[in-house]
């Protein structure tokens, strides 16, 4: 269970601000959903707390270690290794069948293929996929797809996991179902989640909500 | 609550309140002067508002009502509490944020208050569904998207906030 946080972080595109001062901090084994409105943020503020964005100013720290000020390939390390990742959409590799692609993170960080598969495939079984685990991703449904990519996104036990609009493209149902996978597994393995979505219900599968608006976190108090 | 809230804004006489409320609040049911007049005697029974000088006249109209500062208290109270997050509250709170508005104060804090009461009901809610059988679910899937029309229509109303402002000021 690893804390995560960010301090009055600033980023720019060009002359447009993204982030104006917006801190957060996500304790151990916690999930958080961060909200708001189109533009306000909310993904870029997810990029910079995952090492995909490196700030203009402020800090980042990641279980009591700052990396915002890491090096492009010291960011993709550090990535590759605690962090794990599901997005919206197009995130399987077409070529590869579905338990190569849950085995990715894992033959990326030097595990043998062998074993690799053998650690990605219980989470078929985990998450609804059992049979599945030979299709390549156009053969797969949506839900089926981003389920496999959550799968992808834990096999590794990462430190955290960030989820952006991990439900975007999937019915309400499915994407429920999603949620309910992802909330349990991650709790189950004690892994730290940040989530941005602009939907209320999905934030509501988190322990916490903060909005994020013109650039700054409004943490909700809770009454 | 919102005719106590209009005194807060100033002193008013009956007459006034009827239209300011007429104005904002009634959406083609305005409130009978019967209703006006016995609420105002209640609030005076409950010294949430006394009468101010009587004009030179008869009736009820020349009467002046002022807030007292019990009244005030009970209106800020109202307005800074959010109101427990069942569906349907469309009404309070559009109450609220335009009272809120008249009166100088902040309406956005007040919505975000009310959207993190309502984002926890939600929570729950979302529990309950998860350790829950089929029935449980579809309960609180009714709460889950009045709840959640409800955050839609506060996020819209923080964006619209500015021009609201103008349209309450320029009465």
């Amino acid at each position: 269970m690893k804390p995560i946080e960010a301090r009055d972080v600033v980023l720019s595109f060009g002359e447009t601000p993204a982030l104006r001062g917006a801190s957060v901090s996500v304790a151990p084994g916690e999930i958080v959903a961060i909200m708001g409105p189109s533009g306000s943020g909310k993904s870029t503020l997810l990029h910079c707390l995952a090492g995909i964005l490196a700030p203009d100013a402020g800090e980042i720290h990641f279980d009591g270690r700052r990396i915002d000020n890491l090096t492009e390939t010291e960011r993709s390390l550090l990535r590759r290794q605690q962090f794990g990742f599901v997005f919206q959409f197009g995130q399987l590799v077409p070529e590869l069948t579905a338990e190569e692609n849950v085995a990715l993170p894992l033959l990326l960080n030097g595990v043998k293929r062998a074993a690799a598969l053998k650690q990605a495939r219980p989470w078929f079984a985990r998450l609804g996929l059992a049979g599945l685990e030979r299709r390549r991703s156009g053969e797969l449904s949506g839900g089926q797809a981003q389920r496999v990519a959550l799968a992808r996104g834990l096999v590794a036990r990462p430190g955290a996991l960030f989820a952006d609009e991990p439900t975007g493209a999937l019915d309400s149902l499915t994407g429920e179902q999603v949620m309910d996978l992802l909330v349990a597994s991650a709790r189950e393995q004690g892994t730290t989640v940040v989530l941005v979505t602009h939907d209320a219900r999905v934030a509501a599968y988190a322990d916490r909500q903060v909005i994020v608006r013109d650039g700054k976190v409004n943490a909700l108090v809770r009454s | 609550m919102t005719l106590l809230g209009l005194l807060e804004r100033e002193p008013s006489h009956g007459y006034d309140l009827k239209r300011d409320y007429d104005t904002f609040f009634s959406r083609g049911k305005p409130l009978p002067f019967g209703q006006v007049y016995a609420t105002l005697s209640r609030l005076v029974r409950d010294g949430k508002i006394v009468v101010g000088e009587v004009e030179p006249g008869v009736g009820p109209e020349r009467k002046r009502y002022v807030i007292t500062e019990r009244g005030a208290t009970d209106v800020e109270s109202w307005l800074t509490e959010p109101v427990d997050a069942e569906p349907n509250l469309q009404t309070v709170l559009f109450t609220k944020v335009v009272l809120a508005l008249m009166l100088g104060r902040p309406a956005e804090e007040y919505l975000d208050t009310q959207r993190a009461t309502h984002l926890r009901r939600m929570t729950e809610l979302t529990e309950i569904k998860r350790g829950g059988n089929l029935v449980d679910t579809m309960l609180a899937d009714h709460g889950l998207f009045h709840l959640e029309a409800d955050l839609h229509w506060i996020d819209t109303t923080v964006a619209r906030l500015d021009a609201l402002r103008e349209t309450v000021a320029g009465r």
